[in-house]
């Protein structure tokens, strides 16, 4: 058995709302597991010392007074939606009561 | 049948920042739609968001005022769903290391103090709005979305399971908007959205065959104290209902794990099962590599903690030792801090602390409550100010007018905004306290009723009463009933 499995690939790609073909689910089973085996390969390295980190960049605190700054025209904003109404943007029908 | 009812809030409260949390956009409420929105705020491609420092300083100072350990380090998450009104199909929050942790709140149920454990408190981003009506008449195939409030930052406020009962929990939740309105960092106004509030709740049952949990259900989205109040109730009697009808599920059956979402349906009373969004409890989070950890000195955070104002609770300690007030006055007149700063300045003009909460309590609160239930926002919308409280509390106090006089008075300023020294001179309200002037009244009234003298002579002292508001009636409510009260005492002796 590969680092992943086809389940776990199909599950992933569900969750990213990714239809894949049988092929494609064959091909990334293996270009995933492969990135895990150099990422397992990685964890041979002795951490002890070494603190976790989750941002590559060593910046801290970057942050921004606040000050309330011109939006965008409603145009523009607008302007990439699929489709508008009214200023809004509109969107597939989402149900939410029972 | 013995049980225990076990709730847990969630709840989320918008900062009150000009800004957005991640960009210059303003966060001000009910404006044409889209029109607070920026690239960053859709997420588009080769956008940065960069963090608003007073966002950070808000959650933080809402940590400390609810008891909160502060972390040194602290980082934001991506949390990723598909909903239309989260444009980045990701939402910027917090997950393994939020901003406060391990605090608490005290709260006062039927006179006993409970404490109430406080997981976290992080901060994260509002989602825009969704409009499901007014498409067309016949159902609309379609949804809008308004992106003005995406973005706006929110903190959200993890309870431990400690809550008892739904009271407790409306109580707790409160306790709580009175805590984050007195530091100012929240406006909670749950009938806007701005505090919005999730209920997880189950039953620890206690039978022969001994115990058993029910399944946790989380009420989402409850958006008033009553409906929190209702909703948990209702949710409460229909757990112990399905339990009495079905009892315990089958051996082997594992539902200690399983988790049910439910809307709450104002109109009908009732919850509903929501239909469950696809594997959306897998949320993948991850560290967001847009926004550098927030790393907070202690020196910062002690900064912070001492701009704190008086928080409620040393608030109404303090009004019961320095005004001597009872218990109930000092909770009461605390619980929103425009009502006990409109006590506390009033009292110092007027120099009758007793005096003022009595009218507060009474009467201003009275009129307050046709305003709708939010106490704190009716006073903050209304003319009765401390100073112009004082003047009329002062014609009151020196017996220039009656208290009957002061209350419609008060009504008055209340519905007009006008000062009492102009209503009282309009309506011609001061009090008639001249010997002289009342004497002859008071003669007159004897003479009229010598049915009632000779009843009050035999002994029957309430009778005077009686008396007293004739004369009252004949002076239309304004003579001094305390000087008309010895008048007729001395006259008839």
């Amino acid at each position: 058995m590969g680092a992943i499995t086809r389940r776990q690939v199909e599950h992933v790609a569900r969750l990213a709302r990714l239809e894949l073909t049988e092929e494609e689910i064959d091909l990334f089973t293996t270009q995933l597991g492969d990135i895990l085996k150099w990422v397992d390969k990685l964890q041979e390295l002795d951490t002890t010392d070494v603190e976790p980190t989750a941002h590559t960049i060593p910046l801290r605190n970057v942050m921004r007074k606040d000050e309330v700054k011109p939006s965008w025209p409603k145009e523009e904003i607008l302007k990439n939606a699929s489709d508008e109404h009214n200023g809004f943007f509109r969107v597939p029908r989402i149900l939410e009561e029972e | 049948m013995n049980y225990e009812t076990i709730i847990g809030l969630e709840v989320h409260a918008e900062l009150l920042t000009a800004s957005k949390l991640w960009c210059g956009c303003s966060t001000a409420f009910g404006n044409e739609p889209n029109t607070q929105v920026c690239p960053i705020c859709l997420g588009l491609p080769g956008t940065l968001p960069v963090l608003n420092e007073k966002a950070v300083e808000y959650a933080v100072k809402a940590g400390l005022a609810l008891g909160c350990r502060i972390a040194e380090w602290s980082r934001f998450d991506r949390k990723q769903y598909f909903y239309p009104d989260l444009p980045k199909a990701y939402q910027i929050s917090q997950y393994d290391l939020p901003l406060c942790r391990e605090g608490r709140v005290v709260i006062t149920v039927d006179g006993l103090s409970r404490e109430v454990g406080i997981l976290r408190v992080h901060l994260e981003e509002e989602a825009g709005k969704l409009v499901h009506s007014g498409e067309s008449l016949h159902g609309s195939e379609y949804s809008l979305v308004d992106y003005n409030r995406g973005g706006i930052p929110l903190i959200e406020i993890v309870t431990a399971p400690d809550l008892r009962s739904p009271e407790e929990a409306r109580i707790f939740l409160e306790r709580l908007r009175t805590v984050l309105r007195y530091i100012g960092v929240s406006d909670c106004k749950m009938e806007e959205g701005s505090l919005r509030c999730d209920a997880n709740v189950n039953l620890r049952i206690k039978d022969e065959e001994g115990e058993y949990r029910t399944p946790i259900v989380e009420i989402k989205n409850l958006n008033s104290f009553r409906a929190v109040e209702r909703a948990l109730t209702y949710e409460v009697r229909r757990q112990v209902d399905e339990f009495m009808e079905k009892g315990r599920p089958p051996a082997g059956t594992d539902l200690s794990r399983t988790k049910v979402t439910a809307g709450w349906n104002e109109a009908l009373g009732r919850t509903y099962v929501q239909r469950q969004k696809e594997l959306a409890d897998d949320y993948r989070y991850f560290p967001d590599p847009d926004l550098p950890p927030v790393v907070l000195s202690s020196e910062q955070v002690e900064k912070w903690r001492a701009e704190l104002p008086e928080l409620p609770e040393e608030k109404e300690s303090r009004f019961r030792r320095e005004y001597g007030l009872p218990a109930y006055d000092a909770a009461v007149l605390t619980a929103s801090r425009a009502v006990a700063d409109l006590f506390e300045e009033t009292a110092r003009l007027t120099g009758d602390a007793k005096m003022v909460s009595n009218w507060v309590m009474g009467e201003v609160f009275r009129l307050l409550k046709g305003a709708g239930d939010d106490l704190e926002q009716a006073l903050r919308h209304c003319s009765i100010t401390p100073a112009a409280l004082a003047e009329l509390l002062l014609f009151v106090k020196n017996e220039r007018i009656n208290a009957n006089s002061g209350k419609e008075v008060l009504e008055e300023m209340y519905r007009t905004g006008k000062a009492a020294t102009q209503i009282i001179a309009e309506k011609g309200l001061e009090q008639i306290s001249g010997r002289d002037q009342l004497a002859g009244l008071v003669a007159e009234v004897i003479a009229a009723h010598p049915g009632v003298v000779e009843d009050i002579k035999n002994g029957k002292k309430a009778a005077i009463g009686f008396l007293v508001g004739q004369v009252m009636k004949a002076t239309k409510g304004k003579a001094n009933p305390k000087l008309v009260n010895e008048l007729i005492t001395q006259s008839l002796s």
